[in-house]
């Protein structure tokens, strides 16, 4: 540990600036100030500082991905395996190896490429870099397709970091959720890859599909009016769909943890449940009305709750939704802001059948208009204050 | 009518080294000082020359636009040196005490027979006036203005503050006079805040005031939080504050005629061996105070104040204007290996998210150390929940960054000090500058509006 601070400090007048190695200097510094807590103390103002870091909220947030992932790196493998219809012989260590192996690279891809860009900007800006690509880093993984391409992998992220994130200036100023701006920038730029029921199960070229086997995920057979999943694997998370959304009860636990440590804005994530329950409620009210087609009635009258399991629903409420750069910042606004994006994923999945994961839209929407929301709410604390006054004059 | 105020937001920030209800009697300072500095916004003018012969209460200097705002010494003695900073600026009117020269004597008076100019002028020819401030802007009183009501907090919640039961004890009568003097300058009320179920309590029988009760965490004992309260100051109104012993002050002026700044201060912290009370005198200089009362390991960090919102100062510095407290805690300015992986059973924190927050009673010691490099605003949500008040901290401190004087205004900018939002500083995890940013834009508030 000596060793490696005075690794750290022999190096450090190599890369201030002028000197030769400047061009590391943000790489140098994110290193060792991950290693060690610098030693800054408060010039002014407060002497005392909560312990509490960038760095701990954010690695909280990933400890509190870990379920998912682990779960979804096991679905990956499960779904190969019942696809090819070797289930049953092949031993739950290796179903999980073959998931691990899949989704591995792809998080190498998503955080090599993101914080290669992350420490170029840092150094350019002549900022520290932030620790807010640590969870986009993992978000991104987790909301791809298992069949997504590398490459693709890797553009969407630079798009996401580039665009979604240091245009506006880096952690903090983004107006849109970076996972999903990636996610997005692959749905739009290419469709074709990222839909349809090939993207879903892990296949090689020569693997053999058994009899009847889609490899559609339930959401999208559900939008074909066609609902026969099991609700229990889809809470378990036994069921087709991007590597960390499919386990409800995995993303539950992290829901749990991030709002026991308070990292986690529990407003957004209940209002969310609660605006996606009223809609879903609404739909079944009106599943009886006339010129539905079967299909959509079929939908439409699928029980409320059963939408919380399906999809990317129970992933973008804890943690897309709750990011807090992107969500609405006052009080009030969360609980607005949560709301609205749980009624408009579930309208968006059910009564447009062209999108239908309608979370990520849903978020992103409500990302866009969060400032919005709080310039209301920030609004009102103005008027009552001049409402004070002049009750007061 | 008195009532009980419950307050839910802010912290009690547990530390180490809360001063023992033991009273000693500080050894004497040579030196005493008054400080400029310590009056935000104010443009000194000397009253007095190096070498000068001054009587406790005699101006040291005076406020250049408002020449009769006088600063009184603290101490009978000689002007022993003007210490200046860059530019000439006056940092220091130091006094050296000789107990031969005295107070001056600006006769005694019940402040109930007199009128309020009578009390006014008292207050001003003896250097006393400073001890009055004035919200908006937290900045001493101006002469010209007739305040809405007084706010007097009669209890400091601060993480090791002093027991003003304790420290107040057996002064009680000077302070009635005090408040029978701050009375007559307000055609509104003297508001008292007090600690809520503490029983009997020592000022619970002041008269001519409206004593409140609250009860809750820090900043619950900040009076601009109490003001906020209580009655909102809007804008346009000015309402005056003034600190429990600073009343006392005023009133042992009209008791004697003459100024007696004894107060008793709080000595505090981690670092201090015995954390006790101190009788001593504004302005004193603190070496002689902590000499053998600190610990001798490692750096250590010594706070004017509380460690939310005191000044940093070194030990051949002064006591500051407005404090009742000094603090000592660990400097804190060396490397933690994986700091932020720490599961953290010793270390304290408003989050959830280190194990101490299982223990609900233990006492921490806390360090200057930042904890974490600075960030923009990442987090939400954090800073109102030590904020009992109906203002959005995050967004007037943003209108402050983007100077826009109009929402700062419409924010609430009038209502707040440093002090209010120093646990929103203490709990952030973007380790923002927040008391800073605050009294830059109360700056140019006054540099704007006036």
């Amino acid at each position: 540990m000596k060793a490696l601070r005075n690794f750290f400090e022999k190096t450090q007048p190599y890369v201030q600036k002028g000197a030769k190695y400047h061009w590391l200097h943000s790489t140098h510094d994110s290193f060792f100030t991950l290693a060690f807590s610098p030693k800054h103390t408060s010039k002014s103002g407060s002497h005392i500082h909560d312990n509490i870091d960038l760095k701990r909220t954010m690695s909280f947030v990933i400890l509190a991905l870990v379920p998912a992932l682990l779960v979804g790196m096991y679905n990956v493998g499960y779904q190969h395996y019942h696809a090819i219809g070797e289930f049953a012989a092949t031993s739950f260590f290796n179903v999980f190896l073959y998931g691990l192996i899949k989704v591995l690279p792809v998080i190498i891809v998503s955080y090599v490429v993101g914080l290669g860009i992350e420490f170029m900007f840092a150094q350019m800006r002549g900022h520290e870099v932030n620790e807010g690509f640590l969870v986009s880093g993992m978000l991104i993984p987790l909301v791809m397709p298992i069949n997504t391409p590398l490459w693709m992998v890797a553009i969407a992220t630079a798009f996401a970091v580039v665009f979604g994130k240091e245009v506006f200036g880096g952690t903090g100023m983004n107006i849109w959720n970076p996972a999903l701006i990636a996610r997005a920038f692959l749905f739009f730029a290419y469709p074709a890859q990222m839909s349809g029921d090939k993207v879903w199960i892990a296949l090689k070229d020569g693997d053999k599909v058994i009899d009847g086997f889609t490899g559609a995920t339930p959401m999208a057979d559900a939008a074909a009016g066609n609902i026969d999943f099991n609700v229990f694997d889809a809470f378990i998370g036994l069921i087709p769909g991007s590597i960390g959304e499919t386990s409800t009860l995995a993303i539950l636990l992290g829901a749990i943890f991030l709002i026991v440590t308070g990292i986690g804005n529990w407003k957004i994530m209940l209002s969310t449940f609660i605006g996606g329950a009223v809609m879903g409620i609404i739909l079944n009210l009106s599943a009886g009305v006339e010129g539905l087609s079967p299909a959509a009635a079929a939908y439409f009258s699928m029980p409320f709750w059963h939408h919380f399991v399906l999809g990317g629903f129970a992933f973008g409420a804890i943690f897309m939704a709750t990011d807090p750069v992107s969500a609405a910042q006052t009080d009030t606004g969360k609980w607005i802001y949560g709301f609205l994006i749980g009624i408009t994923a579930i309208l968006f999945r059910v009564v447009n059948p062209a999108y239908p994961e309608g979370m990520m839209l849903a978020i992103l929407l409500m990302n866009t208009f969060a400032p919005l929301i709080d310039h209301y709410v920030v609004q009102g604390n103005i008027n009552r204050r001049l409402k004070r006054a002049k009750v007061a004059a | 009518m008195s009532k009980t105020i419950k307050l839910r937001k802010g912290l009690n920030i547990r530390l180490k080294g809360k001063a023992e209800p033991v009273l000693e009697t500080a050894p004497p300072a040579e030196l005493y000082a008054l400080k400029p500095t310590d009056f935000p916004g104010l443009t000194p003018r000397l009253s007095v020359k190096q070498g000068q012969v001054v009587k406790a209460g005699e101006p040291l200097f005076y406020d250049k636009y408002n020449p009769e705002v006088l600063y009184g010494s603290p101490v009978g003695g000689t002007v022993f040196l003007i210490n200046r900073g860059e530019r000439r600026k006056i940092l220091e009117v130091v006094v050296k005490a000789d107990a031969a020269t005295g107070a001056a004597d600006f006769g005694s008076a019940d402040p109930l027979s007199l009128d309020e100019a009578a009390v006014r002028e008292k207050l001003l020819s003896s250097g006393l006036w400073p001890l009055i401030r004035r919200r908006p802007y937290g900045v001493v009183a101006r002469p010209a203005e007739k305040p809405r009501d007084i706010f007097i907090s009669g209890f400091d919640s601060a993480p090791l503050a002093p027991d003003y039961e304790f420290v107040l004890k057996g002064q009680e009568k000077q302070f009635q006079t005090g408040v029978n003097a701050l009375k007559k300058l307000t055609s509104g009320k003297v508001y008292l805040g007090l600690p809520a179920g503490s029983g009997n309590h020592l000022l619970g029988q002041t008269k001519n005031v409206e004593i409140n009760y609250f009860d809750g965490p820090h900043p619950a004992g900040n009076v601009g939080i109490q003001l906020h309260q209580i009655s909102p100051l809007n804008k346009g109104e000015v309402v005056w504050t003034v600190n429990p012993q600073d009343v006392v002050f005023i009133g042992r002026l009209f008791e004697t005629g003459k100024v007696d700044f004894t107060k008793i201060i709080a000595l505090t912290g981690s670092e201090v061996l015995r954390p006790r009370y101190l009788k001593t005198t504004l302005g004193t200089r603190l070496c002689p105070i902590l000499e053998g009362n600190l610990k001798t390991d490692g750096n250590q960090r010594i706070i004017s104040g509380n460690p939310l919102s005191g000044k940093k100062i070194i030990c051949d510095n002064f006591l500051g204007f407005y404090d009742s407290q000094v603090t000592v805690i660990p400097e804190g300015d060396d490397y933690e290996f994986m700091g932020w992986a720490n599961p953290g059973i010793d270390k304290f924190s408003a989050s959830k998210t280190f194990l101490s927050s299982l223990f609900p009673k233990k006492e921490y010691e806390l360090t200057a150390n930042l904890h974490g490099g600075e960030r923009a605003f990442v987090m939400t949500g954090q800073y109102e929940k030590f904020l009992p008040m109906d203002i959005l901290p995050v967004y007037l401190l943003k209108s402050i960054i983007v100077n826009d004087l109009d929402k700062m205004e419409q924010l609430g900018i009038y209502e707040v000090v440093e002090e209010d939002l120093a646990l929103c500083e203490f709990a952030c995890t973007s380790k923002i500058m927040v008391q800073d940013i605050l009294r830059k834009g109360i700056n140019i508030m006054m540099k704007e509006l006036g």
